[in-house]
């Protein structure tokens, strides 16, 4: 089990080097870790896993309804909406099935969901139900006036994307992956038959080389002398209601698409709160995750009219995300076998839904280019601590504490975090390196008080814990 | 579901007054009941330490003006008196919900799982400041953004300090306090920022009113705050730390779960039920909170008086 962040990085080849730790990169390590014989390093630049695009989403796992029927998107998603509900249930990833509704506000939208349920249909997706006024209150009670009818979508999921991310990567590193932080690439460089990486933390070999940088895929790209994409990070400004906004709203609720885009959507999180977003703003900075006035104040206003209650609760979190968008409406998958390399571009809103399917079909590309993936052995199935509002907290669980009483121990009030619970995530096979880090791995001070009555204690633990850390 | 997932379903666990919050309402409160032979009168803390918000207060300011104390003396002197009184005090405990019939809390603690009835139940549960994010201040999500709350406890508490160069958002006496606190652990204050265009100056700290913070800055760690004046005019206050103080706001979730509202006096919208200090007047001072625990322990004792009647 190797996770480094410092220091110079072992000098024997790999079989592959996947860069880019987000939700791709890491579904991608699980998926070669199921491949014993492979030696698998996992680079990424920043301080931990999932922490670009991957940690700043909707975090919705979509079943494909929507998806333009016969492009790549579209398998992939349908196929990893079926992957991933299957492992979340599997690895105690929280994941709710609230189902979503696309609600119609006037007549030509309404007008336009007959459409979009045939082209659900074409997807696979016959379960579509059509909503009159009536039977859209009763089930949201909430909802603002004026709606006029609903597609109903079953399936449409919500789930943790923080741990699914942190799943796969616990997978891989404990089935022998390297997974290597800090390491921004820098270079590539023709190495015999495969690639020399030179990063901000030395050289690393590899005889295959996965391209799963996300936003910097395109420069990437290019380091290896190809102009196929250019990213255009689509900034995604949310917010986060606090969890007393949760009996407002029962289904991921959508606005019915426009050519703008999906719109803004108001959907629960399986952690107990209530999310408003994203907007939709093309920028060239790919550092510019920063949100905005403008961009608060429109949400707001779309907030407000869907669900006019939840602007009287408090926000607990405004983020921000960059899809990393490009010119091409597909996925840009493409295998380069002289090359013996394969580069995963254009996964700009549908990645976290899609990454299992992704990372099959990534693996079957790399065979392609000569990579001999040998035999088969699952790897140890890993259970993750369920982040999710339905289940019980550990402090809740009579035998647990009892047998630990530092799950009894709350730290965190707001959010019910345990001393056992935060000790466990940084003792974990990967663990956290800052208070964000933490915050996504147990939830401590993500809630309401925003660590006004934890924040000191939750520092304190953290220092204890990374302490032997440099 | 495995047996450690089955939530607990003992009996509820009965009492005569259950105070939630040790605070100067719910230890005042606790104290005058248990004095005044409410019965059993237990005080359920979810902090490690009683006291509430003055046991971090490691300044003066507290107590009367002939008997002068810090935040922390405060918060032992009322402990001790609400537990000679008789009140039994439970610390690391936390309320996290109604259970269903009658006047009964869901607990978590050292004990672990628990069901606790009452006949009253004091609902002291306290205040806390509203932080960044609920202000919907736009910007970077930086490590240095502090409430004045976590700031006193990492300096009081764990002696700690936060940042070389911090700004204050707010002039209130908060504010004033928070200033006071980073300078005393070697933070240098840039400034006091507040949108209202008057507020009480001390000379040594910066003041700049009529402003808005409209921006946080840097990746990783703060590095500035943006701030527009009431003129139009824009400025980056360069910083590695900032601190938003006051804008208290009641802790009001278990209120809330319980479908409670305040009503008159002490007196919730469900009969039994009262409520005390920060909850209801989230501005007010410690020793606010404390007469208020006091008259909310008088309304108690009338309710459990009735009861008795209305019983017998």
């Amino acid at each position: 089990m190797t996770v480094t962040a410092d220091g110079p990085l072992p000098p024997e080849p790999y079989d592959v080097a996947i860069v880019g730790a987000g939700v791709v990169g890491c579904a991608l390590a699980r998926e070669l870790a199921r491949r014993p014989r492979l030696r698998v390093a996992l680079v990424e630049a920043r301080d931990d896993v999932g922490q670009g695009t991957s940690k700043a989403n909707t975090a919705i796992v979509h079943t494909g309804f929507d998806a333009t029927p016969g492009t790549l998107e579209a398998r992939l998603v349908r196929d990893g909406y079926r992957r991933l509900t299957a492992y979340a249930a599997e690895s105690g990833i929280a994941l709710e099935a609230v189902g979503a509704l696309l609600v119609a506000w006037d007549e030509e939208q309404r007008a336009a969901l007959p459409r979009l349920a045939g082209k659900a249909v074409r997807n696979g997706h016959t379960e579509t139900r059509m909503l009159g006024q009536g039977e859209l209150y009763a089930r949201e009670p909430h909802l603002g006036p004026g709606a006029l009818g609903a597609l109903h979508v079953p399936g449409e999921s919500v789930i943790c994307p923080w741990t699914t991310t942190l799943a796969y990567a616990t997978q891989a590193v404990r089935a022998g992956t390297d997974l290597h932080l800090r390491a921004a690439v820098e270079t590539v460089t023709r190495d015999g038959d495969g690639h020399l990486l030179t990063t901000t933390r030395g050289t690393l070999r590899a005889r295959h080389l996965v391209n799963a940088a996300g936003l910097g895929a395109d420069t990437l790209d290019r380091l290896l002398g190809h102009d196929d994409f250019t990213v255009t990070p689509r900034r995604g400004q949310l917010l986060v209601y606090d969890r007393l906004a949760r009996p407002l709203v029962r289904h991921i609720l959508l606005p019915v698409p426009t050519a703008l885009g999906k719109g803004v959507l108001v959907a629960p999180t399986v952690h107990g709160n209530v999310l408003l977003g994203p907007t939709a703003e093309d920028l060239h900075d790919k550092s510019a995750t920063h949100s905005t006035a403008e961009g608060i104040a429109l949400l707001r206003d779309k907030g407000r009219r869907v669900l006019p209650a939840l602007l009287d609760e408090e926000v607990t979190a405004v983020y921000a995300g960059l899809r990393a968008a490009t010119e091409h409406e597909d996925y840009r998958i493409t295998a380069h076998p002289g090359e013996r390399y394969v580069t995963v571009g254009s996964i700009r809103s549908t990645g976290l839904s899609a990454s299992m399917a992704i990372a099959a079909h990534v693996t079957g590309l790399l065979a392609d280019t000569g990579l001999d993936l040998g035999p088969v052995r699952e790897p140890a199935p890993v259970t993750m601590p369920d982040l999710g509002a339905t289940a019980p907290r550990p402090c809740e669980r009579p035998g647990l504490v009892a047998a630990d009483p530092a799950y009894a121990d709350l730290v965190c009030f707001c959010e019910r975090v345990s001393r056992g619970e935060i000790r466990d995530a940084l003792a974990a096979t990967v663990p956290p390196r800052t208070p964000e880090g933490l915050r996504r791995r147990t939830r401590a001070r993500a809630g309401r008080c925003q660590g006004f009555h934890c924040g000191a204690r939750v520092a304190e633990l953290l220092r204890e814990g990374t302490a032997h850390d440099t | 579901m495995t047996p450690e997932n089955q939530p607990a379903r003992s009996a509820p666990r009965p009492l005569d007054v259950l105070v939630v919050g040790a605070g100067p309402a719910g230890l005042t409160a606790a104290a005058r009941l248990a004095a005044a032979g409410a019965g059993r009168v237990e005080v359920l803390e979810r902090s490690v330490r009683p006291g509430g918000v003055p046991a971090y207060c490691g300044y003066g300011g507290f107590g009367t003006r002939t008997r002068p104390l810090t935040g922390p003396e405060y918060a032992r002197l009322l402990t001790r008196a609400a537990e000679r009184a008789g009140a039994d005090l439970r610390t690391g405990v936390t309320a996290l919900d109604w259970a269903p019939g009658g006047l009964a809390l869901r607990t978590v603690g050292p004990r672990g799982p628990e069901t606790v009835a009452a006949r009253a139940v004091v609902l002291a549960t306290g205040v806390r400041e509203r932080p960044r994010p609920a202000r919907l201040v736009p910007g970077t999500r930086p490590a240095g953004v502090y409430t004045t709350g976590e700031l006193l406890q990492t300096v009081h508490l764990f002696g700690r300090s936060v940042g070389t160069r911090a700004v204050v958002v707010g002039a209130e006496e908060v504010a004033y306090t928070a200033a006071d606190t980073l300078r005393a652990s070697g933070t240098e204050v840039v400034a006091l920022v507040t949108e209202a265009t008057r507020a009480c100056a001390r000379s040594g700290t910066p003041l700049l009113t009529g402003t808005t913070v409209t921006e946080l800055l840097g990746q990783g760690r703060l590095s500035g705050v943006r701030v527009r004046h009431r003129d139009g005019e824009g400025s980056v206050l360069p910083c590695d730390t900032v601190v938003f103080t006051g804008e208290f706001l009641p802790e009001d979730e278990l209120a809330r779960l319980g479908g409670i509202t305040p009503a008159p006096g002490a007196r919730t919208s469900r009969p039994g039920v009262f409520a005390a200090g920060g909850l209801t007047h989230p501005d007010g001072r410690a020793e606010e909170a404390a007469r208020d625990g006091s008259r909310a322990a008088d309304m108690v004792l009338e309710w459990l008086a009735e009861g008795a009647h209305r019983s017998e």
